[in-house]
């Protein structure tokens, strides 16, 4: 199977130092993978130059066979690269279908003249997609200020999905949650892939990207020190890599 | 427990109207404690000398909900003024007939009072100047540039016929015998004339028309839903793509039209342009958007809540007056007020403040 988004030999540096050397990744449709690793080791810049937010020094990205660059956030979302950041980039005084639009509002015709929010259709469209994704809020003209977080976290990631995201990054989602809401999100992310989206989450729960990885990659000082099959490895191996007391693959 | 439901959904939404029934509250009370209070009149009178007020304050609930705040407005309009009137009068000085030097004086006026509100905008979203002093900046640079326009001295001799547009009716009707549209009939007898009932003053009509028109954007169009997202998340509408610099732009543009428009008004009502012209105005505009339910932190509000804001402070006004109370006590009276709605808005629990259901 050829993989959705494959990145090579990517190379970041901030002045004289270097965030990102020389890595390298694959994912594949529906697949779900998790890049650990501790403050400082490269993970959100590495994101951040597949999501458009850096340009990368060297290296190439391919995203489903061909070579591509990612100049902007814009030009992620176009080719169907969706972000979704630990602030979650939700207007918190406005109600939870018109986040889903924001930016893209749909629009109808007030008497033949006027440009006006077609509200009914942005309703509609919205109920549709948190129902495909199993997720349940109350009323979609709740304002974001009064959902929990996890239901924050579902109204940004349906609004990426809606969308047509291919690839969802997720950095920390499950950080700022209650245990229920943690497992909510998780269950999200499992329901996502088996509809095909593909899934990078960064995070330092362990927990949490054993849950719902398949293959981990762990970054260490800026590189990619090794990666594993979830199922083929342990919470303490990980650890050890990451940390740096067990040696990686690649050095 | 369904009464219980019942009865708090009931008390939850009139919570939510407070400000209406303030209003409807407040004309009682001068009903019945004043003179003549509720009456055709005196309602026409409290919409025309609330005029200034309505206007400034629909300009400046958009720059409220953006998170931030227009003070140049308070000198905008009398730079408009000058602006208005100095064209009028050398125009018609130079031989152009009174409706052609009234057309132009408006609409330069109007044009001229965009410019403040570009470079506002500019300040604002471009260089990240803070609102309060990109625009501060400007209150003080409109006066300066009003009084060098005008030489220090009121402008005066406007066009006669200003004050038939200023100070005219859109309908004018002798009960039984005449009823007019726009034009006041003329030859009456004294007896006639103090039948005569005038009805929704000239100036009253072109600010509601504005006002309907700028309510109407912010709350059913693209433009209004990324004005709320800007003062909900800066950076989240942008990165969902809003244009946030050239919207703040266009939003302090649309308060410094509508302080221009207001300088057009004052020149249509007092017949004259001054440079402090509507200056003690700017506070009482921005009580007007906080008592209407905007956060001046941004997020929230709407025009119709700034309506009923500035009208309160109008009645208020026209009640003390009405009651020949002194009007310095108005100022102890709208400090009060507009405490009290920013008290209600940081304490009523949350049920009360989200439109959402309940």
């Amino acid at each position: 199977m050829e993989p959705l988004l494959e990145v090579k030999n990517i190379t970041k540096r901030f002045g004289g130092l270097t965030a990102v050397d020389d890595v390298s990744l694959q994912i594949y449709p529906g697949e779900v993978i998790g890049i650990l690793g501790d403050n400082g080791a490269g993970k959100s810049t590495l994101i951040k130059v597949i999501s458009g937010v850096h340009h990368a020094e060297a290296g190439q990205i391919f995203f489903k066979g061909q070579r591509i660059k990612i100049n902007s956030t814009m030009e992620a979302l176009r080719i169907g690269i969706e972000t979704i950041y630990q602030d979650l980039a939700l207007a918190e005084n406005m109600d939870v279908y018109s986040n889903i639009f924001l930016g893209r509002e749909k629009l109808r015709k007030f008497l033949g003249l006027v440009d006006v929010l077609d509200h009914e259709y942005m309703q509609s469209e919205s109920k549709k997609v948190l129902k495909r994704l199993e997720i349940e809020i109350p009323s979609l003209k709740n304002k974001i200020r009064n959902l929990s977080g996890g239901q924050r976290q579902a109204v940004a990631i349906s609004r990426s999905i809606y969308w047509n995201a291919k690839l969802l990054i997720m950095d920390e989602p499950t950080a700022a949650l209650g245990v229920p809401e943690q497992k909510k999100v998780l269950n999200l992310v499992k329901t996502l892939s088996s509809q095909g989206v593909s899934i990078i989450i960064i995070s330092h729960q362990l927990h949490d990207v054993f849950a719902v990885a398949t293959r981990l990659i762990i970054m260490r000082r800026a590189q990619k020190v090794a990666e594993r099959i979830t199922k083929k490895t342990s919470a303490d191996e990980v650890v050890s890599l990451i940390v740096g007391s067990l040696p990686g693959d690649y050095n | 427990m369904i009464n219980y439901h019942k009865a708090k959904k009931v008390g939850i939404s009139i919570l939510r109207k407070w400000i209406f029934i303030f209003l409807v509250g407040e004309i009682l009370f001068f009903s019945i404690v004043g003179t003549n209070y509720f009456s055709l009149n005196n309602i026409q009178n409290i919409l025309v000398a609330s005029t200034i007020v309505l206007l400034l304050a629909t300009g400046q609930t958009f720059v409220i909900i953006t998170g931030g705040i227009d003070l140049s407005v308070g000198f905008m309009v009398g730079f408009s003024s000058v602006v208005c009137a100095k064209t009028m009068v050398s125009l018609e000085a130079a031989g152009f007939s009174q409706l052609l030097a009234i057309t132009i004086g408006i609409l330069t006026a109007l044009l001229s009072g965009l410019i403040p509100g570009f470079i506002n905008g500019f300040l604002v979203a471009k260089l990240r100047v803070p609102s309060f002093i990109a625009t501060f900046g400007m209150y003080g640079i409109a006066y300066g540039f009003a009084e060098i326009l005008c030489n220090n001295v009121p402008v005066h001799n406007l066009p006669t016929s200003l004050g038939s547009l200023g100070h005219g009716y859109l309908f004018y009707w002798l009960p039984g015998k005449i009823f007019n549209f726009l034009s006041k009939p003329e030859n009456l007898i004294r007896e006639e004339l103090k039948n005569l009932v005038s009805i929704i003053p000239n100036v009253t009509v072109i600010t509601f028309i504005f006002i309907g028109i700028f309510a109407f954007i912010l709350a059913k169009t693209k433009f209004g839903q990324h004005t709320y997202a800007i003062g909900g998340n800066i950076n989240a509408a942008e990165r969902a793509g809003v244009n946030v610099k050239v919207h703040l732009i266009k939003v302090y543009m649309i308060s410094s039209f509508f302080a221009s428009l207001a300088g057009v008004m004052y020149v249509l009502q007092f017949i004259t342009g001054r440079a402090p012209a509507g200056s003690a105005r700017l506070i009482d505009a921005v009580v007007a958007v906080v008592i209407g339910g905007a956060s001046l932190s941004g997020g929230k509000g709407t025009v119709m809540g700034t309506v009923i804001g500035a009208i309160i402070i109008g009645a208020l006004e026209t009640g003390l007056v009405n009651l020949s109370v002194p009007t310095y006590n108005l100022h102890i009276a709208v400090g009060c007020i507009l405490i009290f709605a920013v008290l209600i808005d940081q304490f009523s629990p949350e049920l009360i403040q989200n439109e959402g259901e309940i």
